[in-house]
């Protein structure tokens, strides 16, 4: 099949985007999306042009390295990611719109390329259990109930690909710092820094320039991974705990 | 162009020589002293570890602080080291390509991670996992290093548990097992089908906090191109910033790779898309030993190549293979049809004919093989992709009429949905179409039994060192191996290198510096002005077809002779007529891509020599001229019972590769007696 696609360009962080159209053919449908950029990114070299930017690395929905906003959806019309997204869920002579995730804490490094280091310091503000190499006690040494253990794994498995932030009206990462939150409150082994944990975690996310929830729910309709909505829930009464406590 | 690097040969092999047996690789090579690991005490097997770590030197933790390392890697190998090294008070940098140490390929793991904890009571122990792990070598690793590995495996979990690794568990609390890779007890521990993510997630967040605390401090879209050493110690590496295109040194009193593996020099495999040897090779060539480069594991059950957009493949469980029935129609005439109007008679399940004890749970290489054999005799199935159909069927049809579609949803329903949307097939009404595809590398930096390569200073961990799996790894055996190295043996035997340090400061004036930055500048100043006509992914691809055709799942003698003639002028033809395009001072995806291309063209030839040297076939590693009457894998222990340890053979005029220097060291088995694996 045929597309058109309208690509964000841009060279780097300091200068100015645009919009750029290029027609594709020869797609089909058995690529992933990622391939079709490919297969546009080696025609452009075999014109003389430079190829696009983009991030990817396991194109298998795991590592959260990829992520595009496709015709104004974070990762395009399926729940996956954009790199488990494939050119059957479009057809011959559509109109593509691609850009890159769009958040102020989310700078453009080129192109489709964003600069999501926000996410590593969120997660040095507290979001980890303190135990030493070798400090640990035996595994079984603490039972966890199954249903914690199950719903401490439903939100760990949280990419940190973005998708929930770019798709906020707000820009805000609620969802993704509720789901380590919840991943980690949800443990015997997380309580001690409950308090502590959720207090810098949420410090840090208002000084990286993330704005607030309101509730919207962008967020949760995005995320490949469905992460719930009440993890933010969670979030706030965490952080109200906390701050009740002295924090 | 004054540094462009020579890739001219100094040795000429003679193809018309017959080859002694034994000797096929006569003329690719120059034979080296013998090595032995010395750092391996003496002694029972089980105490080796105890003593190691007690006569390793203690470093004062006063002193800690004034001691750099750097590691190359932040997947479980390289994450777990960090944190551990920083909690212990060292100065680390950490370095990964990624945008951020989370993403490294280790998230991708699915199945689990063995130990031998022995909660099930079924008779699991420290030895029982040290003797599987041997033999799903296949009598190819070094013994001492694997019961160092089985001893600490149990320490992992316990340390993953504290973490907050949200592990699958029993009703009762406890923590649940399943059985893995044809062993015969439940030592497999699994978070879902996503342990691997899980696992990095735990050592991710206990770096970060190390960053937090000021001991670790982390470098992303950074990827190291150049080895530093200093009178023979490796003392920091040349970094280029990916998204400023800064060529960067970073100084340091040891450096550890732990930058994984390198299964993309067969262009299609399941690693990352970013996976290299870039890391490993320039270490290579500045001294380090590539030990056993040519086993490769290749995969059974990946998603098969639809066309030639194909960019990475995809793994499909290993657990697929309890329930699913694999085949292929009897006849030729049948390959094109509707598989559900194919009658029982038709089929040739053929893994249960041909291993009736087994069946479909054979170990992966002899999987493998067998899907290949079907396809060679044109009866694989799926579309043609270049006139040939590489697809065996994986059908679960008789699994639903047993159990029922709800129970089999629940068990395999997240890979079914993951098979669905790749191929647009529903595999609850057609069979599922599997083909296998690269997916680990058992070969690596040579280390000794410190994890010290043969150049001091230099430690290398996980996937990028050679050392645990022998010719074949089990499953749920790398991720094991990741985290023993970066927790528990990393830090107690670094130790005993650091505390002759610091060591002499040195600075970018000193000639060692100047001349790895050189290095690094030539290539990319030689990459982007050369201005060709072919692209790098069209080098690329061209050399995986060559790995795979004639260095995949079985090797000839013929068959690599050919591949390294190719391999030659496909090298010589890239760095003359390879387009980069862009700049040196931006974020340019081709020019990191042609580095690593450039790296996998020399990788490749070494791997098709130490394969033509091993006139054997042992686990992953098949020769066509070793083999039994009914076509199985044959060993041949007085002769290869060796590790083949390649130094690179500079040659000094020309600047460019020489012969390889094979430097063997010998297997010795003291606690496990040697057998030939039989699975019929
Ligand atoms: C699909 C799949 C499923 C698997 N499932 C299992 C399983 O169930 N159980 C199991 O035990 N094993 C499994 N394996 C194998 C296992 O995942 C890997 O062997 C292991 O995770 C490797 O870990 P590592 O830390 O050595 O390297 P990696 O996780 O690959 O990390 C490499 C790191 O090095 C960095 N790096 C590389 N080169 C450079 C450079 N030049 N400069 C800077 N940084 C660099 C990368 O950024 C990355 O951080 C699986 C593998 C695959 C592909
Ligand atoms: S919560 Fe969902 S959308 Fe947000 S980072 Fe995690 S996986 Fe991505
Ligand atoms: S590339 Fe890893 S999630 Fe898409």
């Amino acid at each position: 099949m045929k597309v058109t696609l309208k690509i964000w360009r841009q060279p780097d962080a300091a200068s100015q985007g645009a919009m750029h159209t290029y027609e594709l053919d020869g797609v089909s449908e058995d690529m992933s999306f990622l391939e079709m950029l490919d297969v546009l990114n080696e025609d452009l070299v075999a014109r003389g042009e430079d190829p696009v930017a983009f991030d990817s690395d396991c194109r298998e929905g795991i590592c959260g390295m990829c992520g595009l906003m496709i015709n104004g959806q974070a990762h395009g019309p399926e729940v996956t990611t954009t790199c488990q997204l494939h050119m059957r869920s479009f057809k011959d002579g559509d109109e593509i719109v691609i850009e890159p995730w769009r958040a102020d804490a989310f700078p453009v490094v080129k192109d489709l390329v964003v600069d999501r280091g926000a996410f590593d310091r969120i997660i040095q503000a507290g979001g980890y259990i303190s135990v030493n190499t070798g400090s640990a006690p035996e595994a079984h040494s603490v039972p966890v109930p199954r249903d914690d253990a199950v719903r401490a794994f439903n939100v760990a498995t949280c990419i940190g690909c973005g998708a929930c932030v770019a798709a906020c009206p707000n820009g805000s990462a609620s969802l993704f710092m509720g789901a380590k939150v919840t991943h980690l409150g949800e443990l015997p082994q997380g309580q001690p820094e409950r308090d502590s944990r959720v207090v810098g975690m949420v410090a840090q996310h208002d000084a990286e320039g993330f704005g607030g929830c309101t509730n919207i729910g962008e967020c949760t309709a995005a995320c490949p991974k469905e992460i719930p909505l009440d993890v933010i829930s969670r979030l706030n009464w965490d952080l109200h705990a906390a701050l009740r406590h002295g924090h | 162009m004054t540094d462009m690097p020579d890739t001219t040969l100094t040795g000429d092999p003679s193809h018309d020589a017959p080859a002694e047996h034994g000797d096929d690789a006569v003329g690719y090579y120059t034979p080296g002293d013998p090595i032995s690991d010395t750092k391996s005490p003496e002694g029972p097997i089980s105490e080796r570890w105890q003593t190691r770590k007690f006569e390793a030197r203690l470093v004062n933790p006063a002193n800690r602080r004034k001691l750099d390392i750097i590691i190359v890697g932040t997947g479980l190998a390289g994450g777990s080291a960090a944190a551990t090294l920083g909690e212990a008070g060292y100065n680390v940098k950490s370095f990964c390509y990624q945008d951020s140490p989370r993403r490294a390929h280790s998230i991708a793991a699915q199945g689990g991670i063995n130990a031998a904890k022995n909660y099930k009571e079924d008779g699991d122990s420290v030895h029982r996992l040290f003797y599987d792990t041997v033999k799903g070598g296949d009598y190819r690793s070094r013994e001492s290093n694997v019961y160092r590995l089985a001893e600490v495996s149990t320490n992992i979990i316990d340390q993953c548990v504290a973490q907050g690794v949200p592990f699958a568990r029993e009703y009762g609390g406890l923590l649940d097992n399943r059985s893995f890779g044809g062993v015969q007890v439940s030592r497999t521990f699994y978070a879902r089908g996503q342990t691997g993510q899980q696992l990095l997630i735990g050592a991710y967040q206990a770096m970060e906090r190390q960053v937090a605390a000021g001991t670790v401090e982390q470098f992303t879209r950074h990827e190291m191109l150049e080895l530093i050493v200093v009178d023979g110690k490796a003392r920091g590496i040349v970094a280029r910033d990916l998204v400023t295109g800064e060529i960067q040194t970073h100084l340091a009193d040891a450096v550890v790779l732990a930058s994984g593996g390198y299964g993309n020099v067969f262009y299609l495999s399941t690693n990352a898309m970013g996976s290299n040897v870039t890391a490993s090779w320039r270490a290579h060539r500045k001294g380090a030993y590539m030990a056993n480069p040519c086993y490769t594991q290749i995969h059974p059950t990946c998603i098969p190549v639809t066309g030639s957009h194909q960019s990475k493949l995809t793994l499909m469980s290993e657990s697929l293979r309890n329930d699913g029935r694999i085949w292929v129609p009897k006849s030729k005439a049948d390959c094109d049809k509707d598989p559900r109007q194919i009658p029982e008679a038709d089929r040739d399940y053929y893994l249960e004919r041909i291993y009736p004890s087994f069946g479909n749970l054979v170990p992966r290489d002899i999987a493998s093989r067998a899907a290949k054999n079907v396809c060679d005799e044109g009866r694989g199935v799926g579309p043609e992709v270049d006139g040939v159909r590489r697809g065996v069927y994986l059908d679960f049809g008789a699994a639903i009429e047993r159990l029922g579609r709800d129970a089999v949803e629940e068990k395999y329903g997240n890979l079914f949905d993951m098979y669905a949307r790749i191929t647009g097939e529903n595999p609850y009404e057609t069979p599922m179409r599997i083909y296998p595809a690269v997916h680990y590398v058992m070969g690596g930096l040579w280390v000794d039994y410190d994890l010290q390569s043969s150049i001091p200073g230099l430690f290398v961990t996980g996937e990028a060192n050679f050392s645990d799996h022998g010719a074949n790894r089990l499953g749920a055996s790398a991720l094991m191996q990741g985290l023993a190295d970066g927790y528990f043996v990393l830090p107690h035997t670094i130790r005993d290198y650091l505390v002759d340090g610091p060591f002499e400061k040195i600075d970018e004036s000193h000639p060692a510096v100047v001349e790895a930055r050189r290095s690094v500048q030539s290539r990319v100043d030689h990459l982007l002005s050369t201005n060709g006509t072919r692209s790098v992914d069209s080098y690329h691809r061209e050399l995986g077809n060559i790995m795979w055709e004639y260095c995949g799942m079985e090797r000839s003698e013929d068959g690599l002779r050919k591949a390294i003639d190719l391999i030659r002028t496909l090298r010589d033809d890239f760095w003359r007529n390879v387009k980069v395009l862009g700049t040196a001072e931006s974020l340019n995806q081709s020019l990191e891509k042609a580095g690593r291309v450039a790296d996998f063209l020399e990788l490749g030839e070494l791997m098709c020599i130490d394969a033509l040297n091993r006139r054997e076939s042992c686990g992953g590693h098949f020769r066509a001229e070793s083999q039994t009457e009914d076509g199985e894998a044959l060993r041949h222990d007085d002769q290869f019972a060796y590790v083949a340890a390649w130094e690179f053979g500079s040659d000094p005029d020309s600047g460019g590769m020489g012969l390889p220097v094979l430097h063997k060291e010998d297997l010795v088995y003291t606690a496990i007696e040697m057998k030939q694996r039989s699975y019929k």
